[in-house]
């Protein structure tokens, strides 16, 4: 167990490596100026290749690489062209915000999506499993950008119940920094009120963000659940008289969670790269909202560290996953 | 022998279109799917501004709210919002087709490739496609996008490109399991060339899987469309882009709000038809996800 | 009265073809104590005639056209279906023929058979003498003994994974047996194990019908089987019950040509090298099945008389459903 999780962290290396690859062939071999945008329009060429030159841009690639490379391994990530701050120093500042979005889209997903699955697995090819698979693919297909608009027209701008965006007032004082998401740091400080607050700042991008991967679980769950109904341990169970609540709250419910469970992992890396859209229509200062303006500046450093957060953050969801699959699932052996 | 494997198929065809034609949600599915694809090829022929849509504007009408003239009202340059609509439909059919269709061939000859000869090309392949899970695909099309500038034919490259590995994967995994099956070895038996045992016996036997993705995936292809639109790298305006749009006119939204909903709209239904018939053709096509 | 009676079932499958005709017209009655072997190749019935006897045929697809199923004088098909339920686990239990698919693999057997032995408890509350959990799991330990199953108490916390095929199948029927029931059907529960396995599994089973004072219908296409555990035997062909009785009786006097191409079909010591004959033709399609004798086609002594109506099953204990049985020679 110890040694597979091990052997997983090494084999997080040459992909890292090959995603600052990948990332450095894009930001610098395709065309474009980020530093003549940079400079702004009305800079001359001796100011422009000064800046090229402060940031290392005058150099042939592969210096630039090696020079990002060696800097990663002390823990500098290069310098945002942009805002003019380590690429670290941002990352830390955004990647909590960013979290505690994804985080409580996916509860929300899950705690809602897992039971509508089983039901409509249950009741299969009757009204429940009917109306639950079309609002599914609906789901699917509603762009998040655009539901995360209607949910502002409708609940911020209409309504006038919950907040346009951000994470919190400006005017407000925020609970001090324990885990840096405000809802849990709100707690731990006692303050009831700045837990509402964050919440209500919370509740319209976790709803916008939450609908796809709802969906996506629901329909996992429901395929699941129907392959395990069909299972002869499923009929000796029947056969044998355990209740059908029994059955299907306890037996079958586990070996389909395990099925879906590798779902969810998957879906935790797209919500990451999902949360761009949503960050942007809801102005939450997070990773997305801070890649997107980096990329039209074509700012690259802060691009290829976002890449390199996620990309980690995927891949310790995924081993989590996989660890969590072996407990739910005797038969997994970590070999 | 000929005649009878096309009774079989005529069999497998006649038994999943009565499938396919049970499910009304399918139906449905193909019949927006075919709207949205007459709309594309007509739209901008009968929409009622065409003007509008080669970016004239007419300041004395803005902002008009949903009438007989305007069915979707009018933007902040006075254009029928109604008209733009329509001829964004095909901006979004011909990237979103530019899309799935490059990354279907890329794609499948990669992993054809990779999966039929395996070695070395098989892990180089395979090394790209986990490098690709791992960036979120949104990210990527975006810094290619951005690199390459806008422009409809730069902004399908750049979604193309953390495309194909999706169908690269199915398809290797696909041929390196067909490889083994009999029909397969006793044609090399019999001495048929390798291209040939690709070509004739292992590709046409993974046509139902790519179809079924390309449908799934269209709707997918047509929202990141939209969505690099909607932040603003892609196509710039007056080139009426569903995305694009939502994206200017959210600045006027409380009060001028049909300028923002019926594109965003148009964009849904789009979507959701090629989900419902990707789906329908899922279960028809696919019988290991048949329920 | 008989612990089984099943008269005149038949039942009906709806597929994408059109409607498969599958039983039709079973006769069976099975008195505790009794070893009834139900034979018959793949596709003939017997599987869904056993589950029946516990109306564990889903229907749709499955529909009964007529016919009665009559456990200790009460119609199955004619019950709600809680009152069904309720029989399950404590008046008829079950077996099924493949033993790694039949425990589920993620939770341990201990836990399986305790919830077994507690929901067979809230309906017939002598099983565990009134007990609460512990005494079910008192219980699910000495069952696992019984059926063979070494350190009992230690396996109850270990995976189906950690069994063999054989131990499994003995943990199935310590499962079945755990509510005490009259009536057991077992389908196939030896086939996907090795011989030399199946021969204790058999031995067991046995050994299980006096000391549970029960009626067994065994399933299985194995006519060795039936030899060698069963006190009767039915030999189902395309739907119906051709032949009938006691073991001895049918085994060394076939009636039914059906039952004696069967017979022939199985290779003995003395079957000289290329002795061994099979049966030409092959088993009629259900959805448009022959009129008449659904074996007509591929008997040798079929008339248009046996083309025309299909024969009743009749006899004393020993019962035949062949109009030409009495030219057959005994």
């Amino acid at each position: 167990m110890l040694r597979f999780v091990l052997r997983r962290l090494i084999l997080l290396v040459p992909v890292l490596f090959g995603l600052t690859v990948m990332m450095f062939i894009i930001a610098r071999l395709l065309p474009g100026d980020p530093v003549g945008l940079a400079a702004g329009p009305n800079a001359t060429a001796e100011e422009i290749a000064a800046y090229a030159r402060d940031f290392g841009l005058d150099q042939p690639v592969t210096v630039q690489y090696w020079r990002y490379l060696t800097g990663l391994l002390q823990g500098d990530l290069g310098v945002s062209i942009f805002s003019r701050r380590p690429v670290l120093d941002d990352l830390i500042a955004y990647l909590p915000a960013t979290l505690e979005l994804v985080f409580a889209a996916m509860a929300l997903a899950v705690v809602i999506g897992i039971p509508c699955g089983l039901a409509a697995a249950v009741w299969r090819n009757r009204w429940p499993d009917y109306a639950s698979r079309v609002s599914a693919l609906a789901a699917i297909s509603m762009p998040r950008f655009f539901l995360g608009l209607l949910l502002q027209l409708t609940f911020a701008m209409w309504l006038f119940w919950l907040p346009l965006g951000g994470r919190f007032p400006i005017i407000l004082e925020p609970p001090p920094t324990v885990t840096g998401f405000l809802t849990l740091d709100a707690l731990f400080a006692g303050d009831w009120q700045a837990f509402v607050t964050a919440c209500r700042h919370l509740a319209l991008p976790a709803i916008a963000m939450c609908l796809s991967p709802l969906a996506t679980i629901m329909r996992m769950m429901r395929a699941s659940t129907i392959e395990v109904l069909q299972q002869d341990y499923v009929m000796t169970a029947r056969a044998l008289g355990l209740s059908p609540r029994l059955i299907v709250f306890k037996y079958v419910a586990k070996n389909a969670v395990s099925a879906t469970l590798t779902v969810i992992g998957l879906y935790f890396g797209w919500l990451l790269g999902g949360t761009v859209l949503v960050e942007t229509v809801f102005d939450w200062p997070g990773l997305g909202l801070y890649a997107t303006q980096a990329i039209v500046s074509q700012d690259f450093m802060p691009v290829i560290g976002v890449a390199l957060v996620i990309g980690l953050l995927f891949m310790l969801v995924n081993l989590l996953v996989d660890v969590l699959y072996g407990v739910i699932n005797p038969k997994v052996r970590y070999a | 022998m000929t005649e009878m494997t096309e009774s079989a198929r005529a069999y497998a065809f006649r038994r999943g279109w009565f499938r396919f034609r049970q499910s009304s949600l399918s139906m449905l599915g193909a019949v927006l799917v075919l709207a949205i694809l007459v709309l594309a090829v007509i739209g901008p022929w009968i929409a009622p501004y065409p003007e509008h849509i080669v970016g004239g504007v007419d300041t004395a009408n803005r902002f008009q709210s949903p009438s007989l003239a305007h069915p979707f009202g009018t933007n902040e340059l006075g254009q029928d919002v109604f008209s733009l609509v329509l001829a964004g439909t095909r901006i979004s059919v011909l990237a979103g087709l530019g899309v799935v269709l490059i990354g279907t061939i890329v794609g499948t000859l990669a992993g054809a490739l990779a999966g039929f000869f395996g070695g070395w090309a098989d892990e180089v392949l395979m090394r790209l496609a986990d490098l690709k899970l791992t960036v979120p695909g949104l990210i990527l099309a975006m810094a290619v996008a951005a690199a390459l500038g806008p422009g409809l034919m730069n902004m399908i490259i750049a979604i193309a490109l953390s495309w194909w590995p999706g169908y690269a994967r199915l398809v290797r995994g696909e041929v390196i399991a067909r490889k083994e099956e009999v029909y397969v070895t006793a044609a090399r038996a019999i001495g048929a060339s390798p291209s040939r045992v690709l070509f004739r016996h292992v590709l046409p036997n993974i046509v139902s899987p790519i179809v079924v993705k390309m449908s799934l995936d269209m709707g997918f292809a047509i929202l990141t469309v939209a969505s690099l639109g909607f932040i603003g790298i892609g196509v710039r305006p007056p080139t009426p882009e569903w995305g694009t749009l939502l994206s200017v006119s959210r600045s006027y939204m409380p009060d001028f709000w049909w300028t923002a909903v019926f594109p965003g709209l148009a964009m849904f239904v789009a979507i959701f038809g090629f989900n419902l018939l990707g789906d329908g053709l899922r279960d028809v096509l696919d019988p290991r996800a048949r329920r | 009265m008989a612990l089984l009676e099943i008269r005149n079932l038949h039942l009906a499958m709806r597929s994408f073809d059109g409607e498969a005709h599958v039983l039709n017209g079973i006769e069976l009655a099975v008195e505790r104590r009794q070893v009834w072997g139900l034979v018959g190749e793949t596709g003939c019935g017997k599987s869904l005639t056993g589950l029946s006897c516990s109306r564990l045929v889903p229907t749709p697809p499955g529909r009964y056209l007529q016919g009665e199923i009559r456990f200790d004088g009460q119609d199955l098909l004619a019950m709600p279906d809680a009152q069904v339920a309720a029989l399950r686990g404590t008046r008829i239990g079950m077996i099924f023929q493949d033993p790694t698919t039949n425990l589920n693999p993620a939770f341990r057997i201990g836990t399986q058979l305790v919830d077994v032995a507690l929901a067979a408890a809230r309906r017939k509350p002598e099983v565990l003498g009134g007990g609460g959990r512990q005494a079910a799991e008192r219980l699910a330990v000495q069952m696992l003994d019984k059926v063979g199953i070494p350190n009992a108490a230690e396996r109850m916390g270990d995976y189906p994974h950690q069994f063999s095929g054989g131990m499994r199948q003995r943990v199935l029927i310590a499962m079945a047996l755990i509510g005490r029931p009259d009536l057991l059907i077992a389908d196939e529960p030896t086939t996907a194990l090795d011989v030399s396995v199946q021969a204790q599994i058999l031995r067991l089973m046995r050994s299980m019908v006096d000391e549970f004072d029960m009626g067994v219908v065994m399933i299985t296409h194995n006519l060795g089987v039936v030899a060698q555990s069963c006190t009767h035997v039915a030999v189902m062909y395309a739907g119906n019950i051709v032949e009938s009785g006691p073991v001895r009786d049918v085994l060394m006097a076939p009636r039914h040509p059906y039952t004696r191409a069967l017979m022939q079909a199985i290779p003995t010591r003395d079957t000289p090298r290329g002795g061994l004959q099979g049966l030409a033709g092959s088993v009629p399609n259900l959805i448009t099945p022959p009129p008449g004798c659904r074996f007509a086609p591929r008997c040798a002594l079929a008339t248009d008389t046996c083309r025309a109506a299909t024969p009743p099953l009749t006899g004393a204990s020993h019962r035949v459903a062949c109009i030409h049985a009495e030219t057959v020679d005994a």
